[in-house]
């Protein structure tokens, strides 16, 4: 078996599975946002739920509307307060306590060979550390609640093999970005993808993040990297031991195997309106822009905000141009400020903003007017993402997005 | 369960975004997220489902996000079924979980268009163009998950617990 079925075996009980079966899996931990676990809250109760099977296994976390921006945001998070209080969960990040959820996640709570559900597409992120984590919706957030399970169809596992040394200034996120344009928005619906090759194994646990992050985006249900010495540093560093690693059997099979070199992969940018979309940012450095983002959970974490001090140091984001910067938790905020890179953004003209989920899905702050540019290092660029529907925005690195902010227009990182 | 209706068709990709945009996302009554149906999509759609409401997609319907709020608003705002190439997969359990029958069916979207009339059998796997007389067969909904589509995930859960 390979390491997602591995995992999906030991969650439900039996010997093998095999792709296409359908199997029911005991969840390890469940997640849910301000904008999920209210419907899931209220879902339960119409359930008859009165107890939730676990307080320890079950997140709660408030970054879509940190802090609240209008009365009915204040009202979800009330909600939420309240059945945290009833229903004594033990892990409630409130208002200065998290930051976004998935980032808080891995902070915290995310270990090797578990199986996490979350009420958010972006789930999926977990996999870095060798879980088998995917998104799901309110009411089966609900039904985990009560139960501790949930059905899985086994899925096919695509293999993609990176290799070859990633060239400078090209970061994770390009890669993420390349494979997406290759396989589509819907190339690997419902399936497994599994990240190996020699080019994994030099990415951070943070890059690889990024990479997982954005597999939803051509479909798939999960992403997953083996465990390896990155990770188990990872885990020290948390605090957390490593257990015994789940990794693929010797004659672990896939759906199919596809090969990728990193080495060919230059700065990349999804242009609107899908995320699918892709080109290299030398094909559409004209584009003026009006806005700049670096964070959310695909790329608001100590690595990029290094990369992005790095470009803005001693220099001035272009006249006209707002620069946001959202660090993705407390923690990755009080880091970058101990080591001056905040002090590097406002002396450039950015605006640093609160952990939280930002302009990233257009229902809090930093949103955008008809016809705006933004260029993002966000997930999705859809229509209306951000604010208006007549709004674009081009998804990137957190290097192509700081060195845009300086020229005013998308341009390759230097 | 059988559905019967006219259609209102759309192209690949219709993401949860448009489906119901973000800023909408605070809203928990069912029938307020409804107005917001479509929105990011089609601003007609509220006075086409009045006639229409089967909806007929491409590819990877309800790709994106994880918001069962999607779903709910086309439900609410007078959605009887939804065909599809393909969906994408967290759709697709939300669709069956709040009651709102799906159904995959290939390359047999292709050949239905605007304004058709139609028979639909989830447990079957039937289409019945009634406009154009002719069948199609795709694959049926899986007997465990036709019940929950029945009812919806909700009341499934809340019937089996009193048993
Ligand atoms: S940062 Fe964006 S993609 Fe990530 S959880 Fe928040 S809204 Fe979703």
């Amino acid at each position: 078996m390979n390491i997602i079925e591995k995992i999906l075996a030991k969650a439900s009980d039996r010997r093998d599975v095999n792709p296409g079966e359908i199997i029911e899996a005991n969840i390890d931990k469940v997640m849910a946002n301000d904008i999920t676990a209210p419907l899931a809250v209220k879902a339960f109760k119409e359930m008859g739920g009165k107890k939730v099977w676990d307080k320890e296994r079950i997140i709660l976390v408030l970054d879509h509307l940190v802090p609240a921006n209008r009365d009915r945001s204040a009202e979800l998070h009330m909600l939420l307060r309240k059945f945290v209080r009833e229903q004594k969960i033990k892990h409630f990040y409130d208002v200065g306590r998290g930051g976004v959820c998935h980032q808080i996640m891995m902070e915290n709570h995310v270990k090797p060979g578990e199986v996490i559900v979350g009420g958010d597409s972006h789930t999926c992120t977990y996999g870095a550390i060798g879980s088998f984590a995917t998104g799901i919706g309110s009411t089966e957030v609900a039904s985990v609640f009560l139960t501790g399970k949930l059905w899985f169809k086994v899925p096919k596992t695509i293999n993609i093999v990176i290799e070859g040394k990633l060239k400078q200034p090209s970061a994770p996120k390009d890669i993420i970005l390349y494979i997406i344009g290759q396989f589509r928005a819907d190339g690997a619906t419902y399936m497994g993808i599994k990240f190996s090759g020699e080019t994994i194994k030099d990415i951070s646990v943070d890059g690889r993040m990024t990479l997982c992050n954005m597999v939803v985006e051509m479909g798939a249900k999960n992403g997953i990297i083996e465990p390896d010495d990155k990770t188990a540093l990872y885990l020290k560093e948390r605090g957390f031991t490593s257990p015994n690693f789940i990794k693929d059997d010797v004659d672990a099979k896939y759906y199919k195997t596809v090969y990728y070199d990193a080495s060919e992969v230059e700065p990349m940018v999804a242009c609107p309106f899908t995320v699918d979309n892709v080109k290299p940012v030398s094909e559409v450095d004209k584009v003026e822009i009006d806005q700049a983002v670096i964070g959310s959970c695909t790329n608001g974490r100590l690595e990029d905000l290094r990369l992005a001090a790095q470009i803005f140091r001693n220099k001035r984001v272009k006249e006209g141009v707002r620069v946001l910067i959202i660090p993705a938790s407390q923690k990755v905020y009080m880091d970058a400020m101990n080591e001056g890179l905040l002090e590097t953004f406002i002396k450039a003209g950015a605006l640093i903003c609160n952990p939280c989920c930002g302009p990233c899905y257009g229902g809090h702050l930093g949103l955008l007017a008809a016809e705006e540019v933004c260029i993002s290092t966000t997930n999705r660029n859809f229509v209306g993402r951000m604010g208006h529907p007549k709004a674009k925005i081009y998804l990137a690195s957190p290097a192509t997005v700081a060195s845009s902010a300086l020229t005013g227009r998308i341009s390759v990182p230097r | 369960m059988e559905i019967c209706g006219k259609v209102l068709k759309y192209g690949s990709d219709i993401n949860t975004d448009v489906i119901i945009p973000g800023q909408f996302l605070v809203l928990t009554n069912s029938e307020e997220l409804a107005k917001h149906a479509m929105e990011g999509l089609d601003l007609e759609f509220h006075k086409k489902v009045k006639e229409r409401k089967i909806i007929v997609a491409e590819k990877n319907f309800g790709c994106g996000s994880s918001r069962e709020q999607a779903p709910i608003a086309l439900k609410y705002a007078g959605v009887k079924c939804i065909l599809a190439h393909s969906f994408a997969r967290i759709f697709y359990r939300n669709a069956i979980n709040v009651g709102l029958p799906v159904l995959e069916c290939g390359e047999v979207v292709m050949k239905i268009l605007e304004g058709d009339e139609l028979y639909i059998n989830p447990k079957t796997g039937l289409i019945k163009n009634i406009s154009r007389d002719v069948e199609f067969n795709v694959n049926p909904v899986p007997d465990f998950l036709l019940e929950i589509m029945e009812v919806g995930l909700v009341k499934f859960i809340r019937e089996r617990r009193k048993s």
